[in-house]
């Protein structure tokens, strides 16, 4: 049953992912575009684009993207539901544990295990993006001085621009306006 | 539970007569407000929160500052969507179960019924070849987001200078990237390494 698929898919992603937003990235490439090729790679990487411009956390936008293109309205509600029903429940348990003993060792240390592994899952999936703007791969290139020089200077301002502290929005409209002039002149 | 009957107290005070009106009343201004802060806030978790706490604590004295930083500090500290959780625990602090809902769904919702009819857009339009000119470029600029979050990371944990962080994130992408091993179980692994050995606060 796809609607329960989806629930305990996103449950799995959502328990995992700590870290802020985009810690969920990388879980939630491995289980919808690797495992189950619900959505391809570079669907994956506009919903992350969409959610840095719409409202919402990344988590809860792919989710609802991901679901409604699955299985529609309710795919999407499942998967939302899914994402963030066991987070949820962790927060509520250990708040009162914090509130009754003030100590909430053991949980903090699994927690403490899974941030630097989340550093590791975010670069790994960087490079996987690297990959595909670049090589037009989702793996790694067979020829890597053919790459498309007209995204490589997209996305070398864009690094520039987000170093420089240019709010994320601009960077994504610009690089969008740079992608289509690019295209246009058929570069 | 003292809190919850002091916050009935605030509430009644600043409401006037008890009694399920009030109640009505409680539940429609937290579900509007957070409706509202969901809806229109662009930039995840760290953004919301402030917003969240400034409607709560400061205009609707619905909680103090400190159980706000405490359940804010909780709700970082976990995984899943920072801001959701958040919400649910200050939910749950004012009002119990139906406050964790009512703030749930109130988060919960705009961003769904956003990304829904921006999926449908997306089906629509996405095979046009300007949209993916534009979708192409954007890709490129999401890349660039992530290189330099990425980056942030690795800075951040170099800082603390702590060897075994700064092993588990080598070993992990090794094991990742160059061997191909699941993530489901290089958390799990990763997950036992923190339990055993990283309960130490220099570690979080």
């Amino acid at each position: 049953m796809i609607y329960l698929l989806l629930f305990f898919e996103f449950a799995k992603i959502s328990i995992v992912c700590v870290g802020g937003g985009y810690a969920s990235m990388p879980l939630m490439e491995a289980s919808v575009v690797d495992a189950h090729h619900w959505l391809s790679l570079s669907e994956f990487i506009d919903i992350f684009t969409i959610s840095q411009m719409t409202p919402g956390p990344i988590g809860i936008n792919a989710a609802t993207f991901a679901g409604m293109k699955i299985a529609g309205p309710l795919g999407a509600v499942c998967a939302t539901m899914g994402f963030v029903t066991p987070s949820v429940l962790l927060s509520l348990i250990v708040a009162k544990i914090f509130f009754k003993y003030g100590d909430i060792g053991p949980v903090q240390g699994i927690l403490n295990g899974l941030r630097p592994a989340v550093v590791a899952l975010i670069v790994s999936a960087g490079l996987g993006f690297v990959f595909l703007a670049l090589w037009n791969t989702e793996h790694r290139p067979e020829n890597f001085l053919a790459f498309d020089k007209s995204h490589a200077i997209i996305l070398a301002l864009a690094i520039i621009a987000t170093a420089k502290k240019i709010s994320v929005i601009k960077v994504l409209l610009g690089s969008g306006a740079l992608g289509l002039i690019f295209g246009i002149m058929g570069l | 539970m003292t809190n919850q009957n002091e916050t009935d107290e605030k509430i009644n005070a600043s409401g006037g007569s008890k009694g399920s009106k009030n109640f009505e009343h409680f539940y429609r201004s937290l579900f509007a407000s957070t409706f509202l802060i969901s809806a229109f806030t662009v930039g995840g978790g760290f953004v919301i929160i402030p917003l969240l706490r400034a409607k709560y604590v400061d205009e609707y004295g619905w909680l103090t500052d400190e159980e706000t930083l405490n359940l804010v500090a909780i709700a970082q500290s976990m995984p899943g969507a920072v801001a959701i959780n958040a919400a649910v625990l200050m939910g749950f602090r004012m009002r119990g179960l139906p406050g964790a809902l009512t703030a749930m769904v109130a988060t919960v919702l705009p961003p769904l019924i956003t990304i829904s009819l921006i999926t449908l857009a997306y089906a629509a339009f996405a095979d046009n070849p300007i949209i993916q000119f534009i979708l192409k470029g954007m890709q490129c600029g999401a890349t660039a987001l992530i290189i330099n979050v990425a980056i942030d990371l690795i800075r951040k944990q170099i800082k603390k200078r702590l060897v075994l962080p700064l092993m588990i994130i080598l070993a992990t992408f090794i094991a990742n990237f160059a061997l191909g091993i699941s993530i489901m179980y290089l958390i799990l692994i990763d997950g036992i390494i923190g339990l055993l050995l990283m309960r130490d606060e220099i570690y979080s």
